[in-house]
């Protein structure tokens, strides 16, 4: 069957099969910083943002996506080069594969959220697992974006 | 999971008739990738407006398609119940999950591991079947499965304190054990959940236990007769004696906060 994504406002006609996940078909298309993990909607790695909010794209089918926006870290180059120089300042990316999908969800955040509380934000990234950092990182890196955009 | 059709139904009763000819109604698809279940047909009822949470004066439906995150971030479900069925549904996983999972699903699916389960139950919630009709949780969580479609969940006004609890290992993980107890209509509602069976009510507790005798001993009675009478199971994430203990602190708590 054929959909219609607009990927990183760029519209897309797809073929695929009824069954087929979001990640699967966003690999097809040629994006490469969606990483799949657990790949049952458990850790966020696959994290990418329809219409604004973040879904696990690994276990979101494609079809459901038809007509909609779809925004990966590509889409989004100036906030997550913001996000990603906090993140590497304060040494929060070892191994990388998780951020994609952290930077995502946390740029959702900033959008979603107006001056949340330090519990707001743990709350919000619960669902993007990390498995090198410990976090502390992180938190540092995105409570110092949520202050330079307020 | 394979689905070898996919078909989005203009209207309820064109999902029914596919549904009929045993078409598989999709929920939010959290859980997707858990199984390796075949699909023949499978409905999705995204385009039929079941997404919303609507008041009037005596009561709150919620359509089998909104969201958890929609139920957590709605004003009129923070406002009514104490907020319970909102704190239930924000404790669900991660944002992500909550984006597409819907009520519908947790429902319909009467998965044990819910929390929203067992808070509807405490709340005495109703549920409305396209072909069944309007019925109480309790009959629907009773009765053998059949085919049909969830449209809403309703929930009457009629509760003046609620409390919420439950046990996670990690903050992402399904529950351990869930509580919840409401007041409704100046009766006593306990429900407990993830036994690691669907929630239940704790009938003989709610029958012997009035809210005006409230003292911190009769909750803590409250809390032992609900832990005697419900049946608790074994599975990876607790024994049945853990979740025995547990059950009567979480209870107490519930009663502490309810009742107090």
């Amino acid at each position: 069957m054929r959909i219609t994504l607009t990927i990183n406002n760029l519209k897309r006609d797809v073929e695929i099969a009824p069954g087929e996940v979001l990640y699967d078909v966003l690999k097809k298309c040629g994006i490469s910083s969606v990483k799949k993990g657990c790949g049952t909607a458990n850790c966020g790695v696959c994290t990418v943002l329809l219409n604004g909010r973040p879904i696990p794209s690994c276990s979101y089918l494609a079809v459901r996506a038809d007509g909609h926006c779809i925004t990966t870290i590509e889409g989004v180059e100036e906030e997550a080069d913001n996000i990603g120089s906090l993140m590497n300042e304060e040494g929060a990316v070892q191994c990388g594969f998780c951020t994609p999908g952290f930077l995502l969800t946390a740029i959702a955040m900033k959008r979603e959220l107006n001056n949340p509380t330090e519990e707001e934000i743990k709350s919000y990234l619960l669902g993007n697992l990390c498995r090198c950092s410990g976090y502390e990182g992180q938190m540092r890196a995105v409570k110092r974006y949520m202050e330079v955009s307020q | 999971m394979k689905i070898k059709e996919y078909v989005k139904p203009v209207s309820i009763e064109a999902a029914n008739e596919l549904c009929s000819k045993g078409a598989v109604v999709l929920g939010g698809g959290a859980f997707l990738n858990l199984g390796d279940k075949a699909i023949e047909t499978a409905i999705d009822l995204c385009d039929l407006e079941m997404d919303f949470v609507v008041e009037d004066e005596k009561q709150v439906e919620i359509g089998a398609m909104a969201t958890l995150r929609d139920i957590e971030k709605s004003a009129i479900l923070q406002k009514n119940f104490c907020g319970i069925l909102s704190k239930a549904a924000a404790s669900i996983m991660g944002v992500q999950v909550r984006n597409i999972a819907t009520i519908g699903g947790s429902v319909y699916g009467k998965y044990g591991f819910s929390d929203l389960l067992t808070v509807l139950l405490a709340l005495d919630a109703e549920i409305e079947l396209f072909n069944a009709g309007r019925m109480n949780l309790q009959s629907f969580l009773d009765r053998e499965p059949e085919k049909d479609i969830l449209l809403k969940i309703i929930l009457k006004k009629n509760v003046s304190r609620a409390s919420f609890t439950c046990m996670r290992k990690t903050e992402t993980d399904f529950s351990v054990l869930n509580t919840a107890m409401a007041i409704v209509e100046g009766q006593l509602r306990l429900a407990v959940g993830a036994r690691p069976g669907k929630a239940r009510l704790a009938k003989g507790a709610m029958g012997y236990f009035s809210p005006a005798d409230y003292s911190t001993k009769a909750a803590a009675a409250l809390a032992l007769l609900a832990a005697e009478e419900l049946h608790f199971g074994s599975d990876i994430r607790a024994s049945e004696e853990y979740r025995k203990e547990l059950c009567k602190t979480m209870v107490k708590r519930c009663a502490m906060e309810v009742l107090a």
